[in-house]
């Protein structure tokens, strides 16, 4: 079974219906035992980082989820669920992350720049849209997905891990930024494979199928 | 490369699609579940619900429309008109919107703004804005006034002034309708979108106007825009998402591919 560690924040729906959308069943919950119990456990995350990391505690779910990265069973982080495993992030003052991953969120800084084609962009922060991942690590959820694949991305922030041998894919947005990590049982990525369409679900699929 | 967003935009009353020529005299188009089915696997890069009868019917339909169509759409969706609070907010997010779009409420209360974008985060919160040439305004120095309640109530407000309070406030992105324009088919007003992009720091989408491909050519590079949203072009099928992503590849824009990146 693959739980979906709901933790009052955003759109856990979604999540769920990828899932189901691609023939596995994923139930949302708080439940420790369940999270426990479950094969796979999916992070996902929508909202602030300092709300975030309070609702995880208010619900108890700090300790179920740092068990579940340990356990070895795999584990997707998708976007805020990505960067609450690191250590610390600057969102709104400074904030503690569950710190399994050292390393630091950032946010973009203003005044990014690059040429687009014929159009000269001005960078706009949040980072939000399609853009194209380089995979630079074969994660077993990007089995099937190629260097310049289109996932949708919506975030401020990016995350900064000290082990650069864990960076799985890198996406440009006027500076060259870590889209996903990789490391042993562990994926997790700063795009929505939830919201990247075909790609997406495909990348969803990966993960189910995962052992 | 972030790509530019092409987003077909459902006016939805009572469940069903419309669309304002001008904000008045509605047409039926559709319905909404069905149309963002096709627009997904069509090439859309997001999709944006206005509920224009938010503020008079009750939500429970617009929860269970949005809730369908999140069931089967695995692209962005962002759901506006009527959201007030943020548990109104919350309550569109929990049923499949990934982003809430707030205009009149915003401009009532501001700190509604900064309430949502610190409870979801700012990439949550969009704020439309609905403008007006402010009449006997100069070409070379126009300004135009912030419209509420679907365009029916002028607020004295400058647009400019208002995007920038509006990105202070939190928001994320900010959809910037043109009343002169919308409806009319002859292209974005892309003095307001030049006015507006260069103001502010966060994503801009255009809307108001589109009527060909080069409208949209034109609001992506001329008005600056990061995205654009359309309604009666898509609807009415006069031109495809895709006919008009591969107009503007070859025009040099970043666009995503309407086929799927994948092998297995």
């Amino acid at each position: 079974m693959i739980a979906i560690v709901d933790y009052g924040m955003g759109n856990l729906r979604s999540v769920q219906k990828a899932f189901e959308a691609v023939g596995h069943e994923a139930v949302v919950t708080r439940d420790a035992r369940m999270i426990g119990d479950a094969s796979h456990v999916v992070l996902p995350g929508v909202g602030a980082f300092g709300d975030c990391m309070a609702n995880l505690d208010r619900y108890g779910l700090i300790d179920p989820v740092c068990r579940a990265v340990q356990s070895g069973k795999p584990f997707l982080g998708i976007c805020l669920g990505l960067q609450l495993l690191f250590t610390e992030s600057e969102e709104f003052g400074r904030h503690q992350g569950l710190n399994l991953i050292p390393g630091k969120v950032r946010r973009f800084p203003s005044g990014l720049s690059e040429a687009a084609g014929t159009v000269a962009a001005h960078l706009k922060v949040p980072h939000m849209g399609w853009n194209e991942v380089r995979v630079t690590q074969a994660a077993p959820p990007l089995r099937g997905i190629e260097g310049g694949a289109h996932l949708y991305f919506v975030h401020s922030y990016y995350v900064e891990p000290e082990d650069a041998t864990m960076v799985s894919t890198m996406t440009d947005y006027g500076l060259s930024f870590v889209s996903s990590i990789w490391r042993d049982n562990v994926f997790a990525c700063q795009f929505h494979p939830e919201k990247s369409q075909l790609i997406g679900l495909r990348m969803i699929r990966n993960f189910a199928e995962w052992q | 490369m972030l790509t530019k967003r092409i987003i077909p935009c459902f006016d939805v009353d009572n469940g069903r699609v419309v669309k304002g020529i001008s904000f008045v005299a509605l047409r039926d188009a559709g319905d909404p579940v069905e149309l963002a089915a096709a627009y997904d696997a069509g090439g859309a890069d997001e999709l944006v619900f206005l509920d224009i009868t938010a503020s008079s019917d009750g939500r429970t339909s617009v929860y269970d429309m949005i809730a369908r169509t999140a069931d089967q759409v695995f692209i962005p969706l962002t759901v506006g008109g009527g959201i007030r609070t943020t548990q109104d907010m919350r309550m569109m997010l929990e049923v499949g919107a990934d982003q809430v779009s707030v205009n009149t409420a915003a401009v009532e209360r501001p700190e509604l703004i900064a309430e949502g974008a610190y409870r979801f985060g700012s990439q949550c919160i969009t704020v439309a804005i609905d403008a007006k040439r402010v009449p006997g305004t100069t070409p070379d120095a126009p300004r135009w006034e912030v419209f509420v309640h679907g365009g029916r109530t002028p607020t004295g407000r400058d647009v400019i002034e208002w995007a920038r309070e509006t990105v202070q406030q939190g928001a994320g992105e900010l959809l910037v309708t043109s009343m002169d324009t919308d409806g009319h088919r002859r292209g974005y007003d892309l003095p307001l979108l030049r006015a507006v992009t260069q103001a502010v720091e966060v994503p801009v989408i255009a809307s108001g106007g589109a009527g060909s491909p080069e409208h949209l050519y034109d609001a992506l590079t001329d008005g600056g825009a990061d995205a654009v949203l359309a309604a009666s072009i898509f609807h009415f099928g006069t031109y495809s998402v895709g006919s008009i992503k591969a107009y503007l590849a070859e025009r040099g824009v970043p666009i995503r591919p309407v086929r799927p990146e994948t092998h297995n």
